[in-house]
């Protein structure tokens, strides 16, 4: 009863109850949630993580701009068949770039963490133009506007100077050249010197024609850039041998 | 609840609570049709017209207008409402109060017009870019002000257990959005930004973002409703205070911890998930602290429930509730949630919620406001009351029952081998086993739709002032228009 009756002092003062109230639903908010930002705890570092290159991340933005996460995961989990489906199980380092995660909640279609380089360019355009040409069950909208629509470059500069406020380990260099980087990246080293954009971001990086347009940058070319690179920072089998030598 | 001693009712603001539940209304049509169609969109993809009206545009236009406008404007209005009767005063500044009311149906726009030009955080529930964010703050702090200051200026010498809940509600739901939609605008003058957290920690911060705002947007601010409608409609107060006292705190106190259920075997640490799985299962109990606490306020009046469907409606939402709030912690249990996450079971838990739970305890609290606030006795209509619950029911039952079956085949379809021990089944193969399942999702959510155009028509005649004769008789029509006049004035 005693316990009722010291909660009448609430009842009576709503500034007290709201205090209450707020100092209440912090704590579990900040027991969850401050931990994680010890980074060294939660992200164990892996070699071949980079930030994207300026047009695969044109085309996360464009994959964000679909809302492509609301039926396709970016998270495979540890269990038996989703490793056997997908592919290794996603590291919390896969998406220490993404601003935010895209691991998704829902799998209407599926799995998209390791499709990079699972499928041709060619696939790609086509499936994404009518995913029923390529699959005839599937329930995907098409998106055969990105092949029309040129993709928005000129302002890239500022996207990758947003990205290192908050974290990305942009350089001047590659903050300076991001929207020449991209147009490179878009047509390839048969057309053009590729050395720049190869020396910012790494050898693996994918420099071609991606959409068969060589006339324009398009949506298409950049979407399908990021896809071509999801999952394939790491080289799980190189990581599988040291870790056999270790033992 | 509350008495009015010796003084005439003070002069409400019935104004700003009309104003919400028509908003109210309309938004429920609209978030309703949204959900129909992209429904039918899965079950037949030529539905979808790129790139402005495809599935992925289209579905936060759903989830917002029904949960952020419809249940959204629900929430201020039966606030605004309650927290004037159950303290005795007008709501304090009407000017404020009118602010909330417009700039939350421009924040409405603003964010459904960003998804549909392709502007979206892609963070669920939390989709509006940094300058939607920060007008609905400005909106937000606006509410709270108006409603701690009428909780303040009150003539009750105590706060009534409903607005715990709203109060709750209001600040809980501040202190999340502003934490989750921390990012930098690219340019000042652009509507893109980055999130200031990436990969592990933007997933947690989010999920902890998404479940509170199930648990203090969908759960906190609906019991408020329950706490006021339910004993009201029952004419009988409230079944335990005490109850009420533990199951507030319990409930706010461990709703915070849940979120890392949404993150279970993904790359977030496992201390977290175990946090959240635990949690939640805790969670059962606090929740049906308040299912039991508002279905036994009807002791000793449950012949009422036989013949009133206003009751009716907030009976079946408690039931639901209920249900809901044990399916969540089944499902937040790791090795449950391996086989349900991804899948439509997810979609089906979200939507007995959603459609059983608030909706219903909306509907319940409409049908008993509206003719209050338009200065009539009752309803135009009881039977299409009765009507409207029916077809909702079948409607939700529909819905429900498609998306567990749908769902718990998708996951096990998922994780079955053939003898030779490969996966039996392709991607594709489980998709087109979903086919029949989305036609029936679809038809439920076509029934609970008819049944709110149902709602729409006869809360349409109660503002007229019609009574329906072959009901209640023409006589009574006349006896009640002086009364009607005298209420309106």
């Amino acid at each position: 009863m005693s316990l009722l009756d010291k909660h009448e002092k609430l009842e009576r003062n709503s500034l007290l109850l709201l205090g209450c109230t707020i100092l209440v639903i912090l704590i579990g908010g900040l027991v969850e949630i401050v931990p994680l930002f010890r980074m060294e705890t939660v992200i164990e570092s892996v070699e071949g993580m980079r930030p994207y290159t300026p047009l695969e991340l044109v085309g996360q933005n464009i994959y964000m701009r679909e809302n492509c996460s609301v039926c396709h995961s970016q998270q495979i989990r540890p269990l038996r068949d989703e490793v056997v489906r997908y592919g290794h199980y996603s590291l919390a380092a896969e998406s220490m770039y993404d601003h935010p995660f895209q691991w998704g909640s829902k799998r209407t279609g599926p799995d998209l963490a390791r499709v990079g380089g699972k499928y041709s360019d060619e696939w790609h355009i086509r499936h994404l133009i009518e995913p029923r040409d390529m699959i005839p069950e599937s329930v995907m909208p098409s998106y055969g506007f990105l092949m029309k629509r040129g993709a928005t470059l000129h302002d890239l500069k500022y996207h990758l100077r947003a990205l290192r406020t908050v974290g990305v380990p942009y350089t001047d260099d590659m903050i300076e050249n991001a929207t020449r980087d991209a147009r490179i990246q878009a047509t390839g080293e048969d057309r053009v010197d590729t050395s720049g954009l190869i020396e910012r971001y790494g050898e693996k990086v994918n420099a071609r024609d991606f959409d068969g347009q060589p006339n324009m940058v398009s949506e298409m070319d950049a979407l399908i850039a990021y896809l071509q690179v999801l999952g394939t920072f790491i080289d799980f089998d190189a990581a599988k041998d040291v870790e056999g030598g270790a033992q | 609840m509350t008495v009015m001693t010796d003084q005439q009712e003070p002069e409400y603001n019935y104004d700003i609570v009309r104003r919400f539940t028509l908003a109210t209304v309309f938004w429920c049509i609209v978030g309703l049709l949204l959900g129909v169609l992209i429904a039918s969109q899965l079950a037949f993809p030529d539905l979808n017209i790129e790139p402005y009206f495809n599935f992925g545009r289209l579905r936060p236009v759903h989830t917002s207008a029904v949960i952020f406008a419809f249940c959204g404007n629900a929430l201020f209005a039966t606030s605004y409402y309650v927290v004037q009767r159950t303290c005795g005063v007008r709501l304090w500044n009407d000017k404020l109060a009118n602010f909330t009311f417009w700039g939350y149906q421009l924040f409405i726009v603003m964010a459904a017009t960003g998804y549909i030009l392709g502007v979206n955080q892609t963070k669920e529930y939390a989709e509006p870019e940094w300058y939607a964010d920060i007008w609905l703050t400005i909106v937000w702090v606006s509410y709270l002000l108006v409603y701690l200051m009428t909780c303040i200026k009150r003539k009750e010498p105590h706060l009534y257990v409903a607005n715990w809940f709203y109060l709750s509600f209001i600040v809980t739901v501040a202190v999340v959005h502003v934490a989750n939609n921390i990012s930098i605008p690219v340019d000042i003058v652009g509507a893109k930004s980055y999130s200031a957290f990436a990969g592990v920690q933007s997933a947690m911060i989010q999920w902890w973002y998404g479940h509170n705002a199930v648990g203090f947007f969908l759960t906190s601010g609906f019991l408020g409703m329950m706490y006021y409608f339910v004993p009201k409609q029952a004419e009988r107060p409230i079944y335990s205070y005490r109850l009420s006292i533990i199951h507030f705190w319990s409930l706010i106190f461990i709703y915070i911890w849940a979120g890392p259920h949404h993150l279970h075997y993904t790359a977030l640490p496992d201390w977290a998930q175990t946090l959240g799985m635990t949690f939640s299962i805790m969670l059962w109990m606090p929740s049906w602290g308040g299912m039991v606490n508002g279905v036994m306020t009807l002791s000793g009046a449950w012949h009422k429930l036989r013949e009133d469907p206003i009751l009716q409606f907030m009976i079946i939402s408690l039931a639901f509730y209920g249900m809901a709030t044990f399916e969540g912690p089944l499902m937040a249990i790791r090795s449950v949630n391996s086989l349900s996450h991804y899948t439509d079971w997810t979609i089906g838990h979200v939507h007995s919620a959603a459609l059983g739970w608030n909706g219903f305890i909306t509907f319940g609290a409409l049908y008993y406001m509206v003719p209050k606030l338009w200065g009539q006795t009752r309803m135009y209509s009881t039977k299409l009351i009765s009507l409207h619950l029916w077809i909702a029911t079948i409607g939700i039952v529909f819905y429900i029952t498609a998306m567990w079956v749908s769902g718990i085949m998708q996951g096990l379809m998922w994780r079955t081998y053939d003898e030779m021990g490969f996966l039996q089944y392709s991607f594709v193969e489980s998709v087109m086993a979903m086919k029949p399942f989305y036609i029936i999702r679809a038809m439920g959510g076509g029934l609970y739709l008819t049944g709110a155009l149902i709602m729409t028509y006869n809360i349409w005649r109660t503002i007229r002032g019609d009574v329906n004769v072959k009901e209640f008789g023409s006589d009574q029509t006349q006896t009640q228009s002086p009364q009607t006049q005298g209420a309106m004035a």
